[in-house]
């Protein structure tokens, strides 16, 4: 930890933030300095509360407790348009701007300069057409925002955010859709922005454009500061040792491997991926994955995970590469149907969004795959249905009053329990588990990383996706080191263990 | 490379020259200036609702109470002059009004989050309910005033007037296109309507420039009911039943994208001169059923609507 010193007051200053929602504490006593003139990045892995505190500095949610400070003054930014009259603005992921609207609308909106309260469309122009300038850009502003490529319209979005006097500019993932050319050019402009004096926070999760640009760094973790550090002298494993809260020199965790993983290798893999890749998505990869094996994809978030997930079960669709399934090559699954039909399941990450009816109960929760499986028509009896779902409340341990309490009364882990149990009814051979054990507690963890390995002594080829490495180093035989949207590594046998891993995502390439 | 905006404009307008030299050319007379200055006079009331329209829907609205509002802005009128009260402090009144209930519907779609079709249709029976509690019948109008204002003119030539109606339309049109283009209020009306999340985050008025919207279109409406007090000399309880319906008919046929953020009011001039193109050559051929109208405009509401999803998915896939 090395508080870097600096004569004068910083520019930005937040101290003491702490933000709850509905009794979850998104941020406890975190802090973030930023000095002029220069890049600091803000770094954490999902669920750090990187997000909330750069709401919370845009006004968007208004703090608990903590102050902020720009250029030693306390500001309490009520609402975006306060924070840029504070000097500081935002440019939220996404480009949240109007893309039918023209470039010269989208960086004016709301300030352009009137007479008689009429707007001055040539002063428009003339304003939108140098605010581009300042950052080296030069096209036509009268054209619709969406004519452009997204890397012009991310530089419209920093026009815009300058054009209010900003002394402080904050990035939320600028280039999670440019392509390497692009965020050249994007850096090319924040290192200018900073020579004039402007402090610039970036929030992102490529590692490589961290150590490319920013000066120094803080890392949250759960909602706390974990430290702030000079990107020169913080090497990379540290920094995803902080992110993840593990120190780089552990002493490898001694979990038992079975004599599976030697036993994994001769047999022929269920599904194989070779260079099977999507442009802007995932870089071609190879991936095999055995009948009885656990294997288990680790990186940072954003480092491809999912995205690995959705091209295999089809909700994605790989522009490069081929699929072999039973070591027969074919096209990739086109849809999440056609990848079911072949036996595969996916139990996805958002499990409130994407996988529980919360109103219906457990047994309705649980059949819904099965019933969807053999059409509308082949009706599952009634009896069939309370039989299956007495089956799985027991086998996979679900703690609920009955199979007919409503799922939302049951807690995270048995919620959980119930997904996996609707994919587990349809006795997949190849089951794909994205984050199954995350906001769930440790009890509960253990028996759904227990329930795991005994799918894998039935049999079926599993695929772990989980930011917890200690719970994959205790679950996969096998594992791929995802990081920047493609796979770095394979570890097997003895390899898996946490420093391992650290050391994988960590690597200085090229 | 991705069409540019202008070209939704451009099909619109293309289209209505076809159909007026279609039509010149098939009923002699058609081509004259006063048929052409009665497309403006006999269809503002329509014009000025969908210029009211066309600002809900740029917006991402939607007004289904428009027509109701002007069959109650017409019946009030007429009874309040038949009570004695002035012309000019009728019409005033009930321009009032109408604002007031479309600036009340705008506070319950933005403060309650609930859907602007059903607000406004709620708003619609409400507004056609009233309109009978008024008056149950059609009231004449007669009052010196209205006589002179009903019959005033702008000679354009020695045989075509421009008529007040027509005038209420075209003054309506200006002041709406100023609004859409030239003001910061325009300007946000299409930011909420193209990404109402980016417009938040971008600092925009969201809240005030949604009610705003819906406050304008009810004194369109209200305006709408002046134009067809003068145009039929009365007010009536059950005028203008479905007229929301040939409003947005119209909006979207002059290239205003139902989904908001796309448009302009002169696209929507463009629709309702279409609307009255057709009306007018089905009156010179003498020989359809009227509901060819309908039949047209439902056929040419189509069309435009997979032309603007051809238009999209085209820079959809271009990404």
């Amino acid at each position: 930890m090395a508080p870097t010193s600096q004569s004068g007051c910083a520019l930005l200053e937040m101290r003491g933030i702490a933000k709850a929602f509905r009794g979850v504490q998104a941020l406890d006593d975190a802090q973030l300095t930023v000095r002029r003139g220069s890049i600091h990045a803000l770094m954490g892995e999902n669920g750090a509360g990187k997000s909330t505190l750069i709401k919370a500095l845009a006004g968007i949610y208004a703090l608990d407790a903590g102050s902020i400070r720009v250029e030693g003054i306390i500001v309490r930014p009520q609402s975006p348009r306060d924070a840029e009259a504070q000097g500081i603005s935002t440019v939220f992921q996404e480009i949240n701007l109007i893309p039918t609207l023209s470039v010269a609308d989208n960086i004016l909106l709301g300030r352009q300069p009137l007479r008689w309260g009429f707007i001055r469309q040539s002063e428009c122009h003339r304003r939108a057409e140098a605010a581009l300038k300042r950052i080296g850009l030069s096209i036509d502003v009268r054209k619709a925002l969406n004519q452009y490529s997204l890397a012009v319209q991310q530089l419209v979005a920093i026009a815009r955010a300058l054009d209010v006097d900003a002394r402080l500019l904050v990035l939320d993932e600028p280039t999670s859709s440019l392509d390497e050319r692009e965020v050249a050019s994007l850096f090319e402009v924040l290192r200018e922005l900073k020579r004039r004096g402007l402090g610039i926070l970036l929030v992102t999760h490529f590692l490589d454009q961290v150590y490319a640009i920013s000066d120094t760094i803080t890392v949250l973790r759960n909602g706390r500061w974990v430290g702030e550090f000079e990107t020169a002298s913080f090497p990379r494993a540290h920094l995803v040792g902080a992110m993840l809260g593990r120190e780089i020199h552990d002493t490898p965790s001694a979990a038992p491997k079975t004599a599976v993983e030697t036993a994994g290798e001769a047999k022929p893999p269920l599904l194989e991926l070779r260079g099977l890749g999507k442009a802007g998505m995932l870089r071609a990869m190879d991936l095999r994955l055995r009948a009885g094996e656990v294997h288990g994809l680790a990186g940072l978030l954003g480092s491809g995970r999912t995205e690995t997930a959705h091209l295999i079960f089809g909700v994605a669709h790989p522009d490069s590469g081929a699929l072999l399934w039973r070591g027969v090559e074919r096209s990739p699954f086109g849809s999440p149907r056609e990848a079911m039909r072949h036996g595969l399941a996916f139990c996805s990450e958002d499990r409130k969004a994407e996988g529980i009816l919360p109103r219906l109960s457990v047994r309705e929760n649980l059949v819904l795959a099965m019933q969807a499986n053999r059409g509308g028509l082949r009706l599952i009896s009634r009896k069939e249905q309370a039989a299956l779902a007495d089956h799985y409340i027991q086998a996979l341990k679900i703690k609920t009053p009955s199979a007919e309490t409503p799922i939302q009364n049951l807690s995270g882990g048995n919620q959980q329990k119930v997904l996996l149990a609707r994919w587990l009814s349809l006795s997949p051979q190849v089951i794909l588990l994205d984050e199954p054990t995350r906001g769930i507690d440790v009890g509960a963890k253990a028996e759904v990383e227990k329930l795991i390995r005994s799918l894998r002594d039935q049999g079926m080829a599993v695929l772990l996706i989980s930011s917890d490495l200690e719970e994959i180093v205790r679950t996969c035989e096998r594992l791929s080191v995802m990081r920047d949207r493609r796979k770095i590594a394979e570890l097997s046998g003895a390899e898996v263990q946490v420093s391992s891993i650290l050391r994988a995502m960590s690597r200085h390439d090229e | 490379m991705k069409a540019p905006r202008s070209l939704p404009l451009l099909a619109t307008s293309f289209v209505f020259v076809t159909l007026y030299g279609v039509a010149s050319a098939l009923y002699p007379g058609f081509l004259s200036l006063q048929v052409f200055v009665n497309l403006f006079g006999d269809n503002a009331f329509l014009g000025v609702a969908a210029l009211g329209m066309t600002l809900v829907i740029l917006a991402g609205g939607i007004d289904l109470s428009v027509g109701a509002v002007v069959a109650f802005s017409t019946v009030f009128i007429a009874t309040l002059v038949a009570r004695g009260a002035h012309p000019l402090g009728a019409m005033a009144a009930a321009v009032t009004a109408a604002t007031f209930f479309g600036a009340f519907m705008g506070w319950l779609i933005q403060a309650f989050e609930v859907p602007a079709f059903l607000v406004t249709l709620g708003g619609a029976f409400f507004a056609r309910g009233m309109a009978f509690v008024v008056n149950r019948e059609s009231v004449a109008i007669a009052h010196p005033f209205w006589q002179k204002a009903a019959d005033f003119g702008i000679p354009l030539s020695p045989s075509a007037t421009l008529p007040a109606t027509a005038l209420t339309f075209l003054i309506t049109l200006g002041a709406m296109m100023i609004i859409a283009h030239r003001t910061r209020f325009g300007r946000n009306v299409y930011a909420v309507g193209g990404g109402i999340a980016s417009a938040r985050l971008m600092g925009l008025p969201v809240a005030s420039t949604r009610i705003a919207v819906y406050a304008l279109s009810g004194a369109c409406s209200g305006l709408a009911g002046v134009v067809s007090t003068l145009y039929t000399g009365s007010g009536d309880p059950a005028r203008a039943a479905g007229l929301e319906l040939d409003a947005i008919a119209s909006v979207v046929i002059g290239g205003t994208l139902l989904t908001g953020g796309v448009g302009s009011p002169a696209g929507t001039l463009m629709g309702v001169l279409i609307f009255g193109t057709i009306q007018s050559a089905l009156v010179f051929d003498g020989r359809l059923n009227s509901w060819w109208l309908r039949i047209a405009m439902g056929g040419l509401l189509l069309l435009f609507v997979l032309f603007q999803r051809a238009l999209s998915r085209g820079s959809a896939l271009e990404k």
